[in-house]
């Protein structure tokens, strides 16, 4: 009888090329590399200089997303930097052979959302991406994770990484969400319960009755920020609504192939009696709608209270953290979030610009207008996600709301390309972070739900759905 | 790369806990193709406060780097360790370190030594004693000294073998070929392609 396993282990079991002896790290395979246009360019000179081909094209796919304008799409990029980096990994896929879907492809978009679209994301594979948010792809039961621009190269041309065993987590979530409570609230949660450094050398496996409940959509979301919690990955085990999502789509396996997987895929969940290093525990019945007040992930409260105080932190760190990001927030203790008016709503990012998030979001805003003086916009994940969107008339509904409809990418995420909030503005967003500055200098950032961002956008204060009632 | 050993140079007490990788280098710089040209973008939001403790004379040249805790959370971009690199920084000293950043570290020779929250004090108000002051780095024995203060760290004993030896870690790899070829050979047939292109 062999020593039960965590689902994270048997993962990387599987992929063990030599296993490293004396403190040296174990060689991994890559099953699956994504690159962006950011994080790749100095990584292919490398292997220009060295004279070095890269090694599995097949296992490679790149897409144009960081710096993408979303809007006039069929223009030249106004910006000369980041037209040359665009133009640069063009470039380095054409010279490569690397597979590219470029800006007007109907494949581009979000590196995290092109992935799992494609069906190239699957249970038990390991996936890497020059971007920390590649624990997205943990949601189908892969081991993935976000590398820098040495290991990039180090990929393109080997197809393994050094790495060294991950600690294991177990985040366990029990229980039922009330209406419009989502998957975003229970990961905010989590973050503010372990700390925007609690997951530090951990892989993270988010389980029980209320991840199990969840949609794809929803576990791509937790999964997306398992890294604000400072993990290396975050995972859900595969189970028939993985196989379901998965079935048909173009790089799913078909036939025998497909039996044969999913006949692997079912025995990764972890095993009976495997020990996680660390479990957490979370009660999904009494969650409530979650917002960010500070300039880490890590600082968010229910959205039914008040701003915190300094005071109530007494590690002295935190303390002085609570102070720096309240001031930079211009936030008082002791206010309503209720009562914190914003500037703008962006719908978008690696984390909600998913089809189901935009579903959530019309429904929410349908029939009605938008808050006056509020910018409201709305990005799909990727130009197939705006298709659909469009097909279902998603698009008119937003737009009658008063909100912008645009093309796919990161957008105001990260504020690379023209979306960005201007000195001082307010945020409502579905992104993954919140640090100073992130959506443009001086902005100021509350994560949410597409939920509370629908309900903000209406209301023009920080809103959960709830208050829209009555 | 080059081998790391010691490293002496001024030393700069950064007073802040969690320095994400958005500080250290906004992403509105993460746009040049190149590894170099990065030393304006270090910190640039918090540079243009004149108060800012490098724009203060004294620190100019500044080769060490004394922060609080979770140092470099957030993205994977290795635009951050270039930054700090091209700005003339060799070694970074803090009670915790972001994963990723900590690993993109290693391979661009930047030091990053993991000091107690009692140590990092210690150091903080030494160097704010004496602006400008030099300390040493020492890498093969594992500690920062500043006069009479002498500081152990932690280092992950792989990262500080590379550094000393400063070598490569694709070539170190390569060394392995055949184990990859053979892993490949027996991979299943279901796993992911990329190619040929398949649309829906």
């Amino acid at each position: 009888m062999n020593k039960p396993r965590t689902l994270a282990e048997k993962v990387w079991d599987d992929h063990l090329v030599v296993k490293g002896e004396d403190g040296t790290p174990d060689l991994i395979y890559i099953d699956l590399h994504l690159v962006h246009e950011v994080t790749s360019p100095q990584a292919f000179d490398g292997l220009r200089q060295a004279g070095r081909p890269v090694r599995r094209l097949d296992l490679t796919i790149a897409t144009e997303d960081h710096n993408t304008p979303t809007l006039a799409i069929d223009k030249p990029i106004a910006d000369e930097t980041s037209r040359v980096q665009i133009q640069t990994l063009r470039n380095n896929a054409e010279e490569f052979g690397v597979r590219l879907h470029s800006l007007g492809d109907v494949e581009q978009g979000i590196v995290h959302v092109v992935g799992p679209q494609l069906g190239l994301t699957m249970p038990g594979i390991t996936v890497v991406c020059g971007d920390s948010h590649t624990s997205t792809h943990g949601a189908f039961g892969a081991m993935a994770f976000g590398i820098g621009t040495s290991e990039v190269e180090h990929v393109l041309a080997t197809q393994t990484l050094p790495l060294k065993p991950f600690k294991t987590m177990a985040i366990n979530v029990e229980g039922t969400l009330k209406p419009g409570v989502s998957a975003k609230d229970i990961i905010l949660a989590v973050i503010a319960k372990i700390g925007a450094n609690g997951g530090q050398g951990y892989v993270l496996e988010f389980r029980g009755s209320a991840i199990r409940a969840l949609s794809m959509e929803g576990r791509m979301t937790i999964c997306n920020m398992a890294i604000e919690a400072g993990a290396r990955a975050g995972m859900v085990a595969p189970d028939q609504t993985t196989f379901d999502y998965l079935e048909g789509r173009p790089h799913a396996p078909v036939g025998a192939d497909w039996d044969a997987a999913v006949e692997y895929w079912k025995t990764l969940p972890t095993d009976e009696g495997a020990v996680f290093d660390a479990e957490v525990n979370l009660d999904a019945d009494t969650l409530e709608p979650f917002v960010t007040w500070g300039t880490n992930p890590g600082q968010g409260i229910s959205l039914s209270d008040v701003v915190p105080s300094p005071e109530d932190f007494s590690d002295p760190n935190e303390r002085a953290a609570a102070e720096r990001a309240l001031k930079y927030m211009d936030l008082k203790p002791g206010t309503r979030l209720k009562d914190v008016p914003v500037d703008a709503v962006f719908m978008g990012s690696c984390t909600n610009s998913r089809i189901e998030d935009l579903r959530v979001f019309a429904s929410i805003v349908e029939g009605k207008k938008k808050a006056d003086g509020v910018r409201v916009m709305v990005v799909p994940g990727s130009a197939r996600v705006r298709l659909e969107a469009e097909a279902e008339g998603l698009d008119k509904i937003i737009e009658a709301f008063g909100a912008e409809w645009r093309f796919a990418g990161c957008s105001m995420c990260l504020g690379m390309n023209p979306d960005q909030l201007a000195p001082g503005e307010r945020c409502a967003s579905t992104s993954n972070r919140n640090f100073e500055g992130r959506q443009g200098k001086g902005g100021r950032t509350h994560l949410v739900s597409p939920q509370v961002a629908a309900a903000t956008a209406i209301r023009g204060t920080l809103s959960s759905p709830s208050d829209l009632e009555g | 790369m080059e081998k790391f050993t010691t490293v002496t140079g001024v030393g700069v007490p950064l007073r802040r806990s969690a320095v994400d990788t958005d500080q250290i280098i906004p992403a509105v710089y993460l746009k040049r193709v190149t590894k170099t040209g990065f030393d304006d973008a270090l910190f640039a939001n918090w540079r243009q406060d004149p108060e800012f403790i490098l724009n203060q004379t004294e620190y100019s040249g500044a080769r060490v780097l004394v922060a609080g805790p979770d140092f470099g959370t957030g993205s994977s971009r290795e635009h951050a360790v270039w930054a700090l690199r091209d700005y003339g920084f060799d070694a970074v000293l803090a009670p915790k370190f972001a994963d990723i950043f900590r690993g993109n570290s290693g391979k661009q020779g930047l030091l990053t030594g993991v000091i107690s929250e009692a140590d990092c004090e210690k150091l903080w108000s030494a160097l704010e004693a004496q602006p400008g002051v030099e300390m040493t780095v020492d890498l093969v024995e594992k500690k920062a000294t500043l006069g009479e203060l002498v500081v152990p760290f932690e280092i992950d004993d792989y990262i500080r073998w590379r550094l000393l030896e400063g070598l490569d870690d694709i070539a170190l790899t390569l060394r392995n070929e055949q184990a990859i070829s053979d892993f490949e050979a027996q991979r299943e047939g279901w796993r992911p392609k990329t190619l040929p292109v398949r649309h829906a």
